[in-house]
């Protein structure tokens, strides 16, 4: 690990590459949330266009 | 005498370079038409703060003030998105619901990217960083500031160049990913009626989906959907017509200038600057990517192939990126019309944007950051 410290902030930039291992099951948690939503609002989406057509 | 000049000797070479930083983004805006509703307000304002003893910032300050009303409790994002809202038609969208799932690939960059962050930054700074990528500013000043992150500056300026620079970003990558014969393929338009009760339910009914799942973000997708109702009701004409011309005008003008406030020298000027540039690119690229590599992945399984290259313009940069992937499209053959399908799988890319600012909020709760 090594630490770059900038002087006039003093906010520490780190290299952690371990970080980005635990990072994946984010990655995966996130992904799978998002498909899962837009699965959801998509299968909504279709009951409500198909079931409430205009009348013509 | 002295008392006029004396602030003269308190410029540094760092207020120089802000100065610059700011007249090149009034440059871009003016200029290059990249989104100067934004980047022109920010670059003045990146000039007023950078003065020695600057009267625009500070307890009493002008700008500090407003940041205070509407960027620290992300009230001006918000109601922007009301404006935004009621800008948008997802009839594209609703007459072909197959399309939403592009949307959701196109957000990839934004995770992947807070795997490569988190090596570098802290959780908070990390998570938001990577939602630039979700090619959106009010979500990207909502997870910002919920987030409290030390770059809200950085990032503001990156979200906003790179989604000015989406012409440029994404058909290089597109072309990286797939082949010419991939690129020519034909789809069909759907040309389904959509009833008048379906579009107005629809924002209502996404509004719970994804509050109910992810209720970080229902403010964002709640705004946002509220924007697209009061449009599409059709007895709120004068409400519409103001959030799309008046309120947005006025909410952007306070939003930019008033984020020029984080543009201070010694918040900007720092090696963490030009690695916020670089996984903001980073983002940006990987949305691309992660749309078109989901479509060619699905094109596996699929008799009637889809063109792989509308997986990219599932990114919230309406309509560029739509028009992008059209443009491309007609490029490999002149007969080939991609808008209808390139614009309603980006239209829904903004409801997906906000979906993974949600989503981002979520996993900062489950790391202890919120």
């Amino acid at each position: 690990m090594f630490r770059l410290l900038s002087e006039q902030q003093k906010i520490d930039l780190f290299f952690e590459p371990g970080n980005f291992i635990e990072g994946l099951k984010y990655l995966g948690l996130g992904m799978l949330g998002i498909f899962i939503v837009v699965a959801i609002i998509a299968g909504v989406t279709i009951l409500l266009v198909n079931v409430f057509k205009d009348k013509k | 005498m002295e008392f006029l000049i004396e602030n003269f000797g308190q410029v540094t070479w760092q207020h120089m370079v802000m100065w610059l930083i700011g007249a090149v983004l009034i440059f871009l805006g003016i200029k290059k038409k990249m989104e100067p509703t934004l980047l022109v307000p920010l670059g003045f304002g990146t000039i007023m703060v950078n003065v020695p003893f600057s009267g625009a910032i500070g307890e009493h300050g002008a700008l500090q003030t407003l940041f205070n009303m509407g960027i620290s409790n992300e009230l001006f994002p918000l109601i922007l998105f009301i404006g935004i809202g009621a800008m948008i038609d997802f009839r594209p969208v609703l007459r072909n619901p197959k399309l939403m799932v592009f949307g959701a690939a196109a957000q990839f960059g934004i995770f992947f990217t807070m795997c490569i962050a988190l090596m570098f930054f802290e959780p908070k700074d990390a998570l938001s960083i990577a939602i630039i990528g979700a090619a959106d500013g009010p979500t990207s000043i909502v997870v910002a500031q919920k987030l409290d992150s030390n770059f809200l500056g950085a990032i503001m300026v990156a979200a906003y160049s790179y989604m000015a620079l989406v012409p440029i970003i994404q058909p290089p990558i597109i072309k990286l990913l797939t082949t010419k014969k991939e690129r020519q393929i034909k789809m069909d338009e759907s040309n389904k009626p959509v009833s008048k009760f379906a579009v107005i339910v629809f924002p209502i009914v996404v509004t719970l989906i994804t509050g109910l799942i992810a209720p970080e973000s229902i403010a964002l997708i709640g705004f946002l959907m509220f924007g697209n109702l009061i449009k599409e009701c059709g007895v709120l004409n004068g409400l519409s017509e103001t959030a799309q011309n008046s309120l947005a005008n006025i909410v952007t003008i306070f939003l930019g200038i008033s984020i020029a406030s984080q543009m201070k020298a010694e918040q900007f000027l720092q090696p963490a600057t030009l690695l916020i540039l670089g996984l903001g690119l980073f983002a940006f690229i990987f949305d691309t990517a992660g749309g078109v590599l989901f479509a060619k992945f699905l094109n596996l399984f699929l008799k009637k192939k889809v063109n792989p290259m509308i997986g990219a313009a599932g990114i919230s940069a309406f309509p560029m990126s739509g028009r992008v992937v059209h443009k491309m499209g007609q490029d490999e053959d002149p007969s080939n019309f991609l808008l209808m399908n390139s614009i309603g799988v980006n239209v829904f890319g903004q409801i997906a944007s906000v979906v993974a600012g949600g989503l981002i909020l979520a996993i900062a709760a489950m790391m202890g950051v919120i």
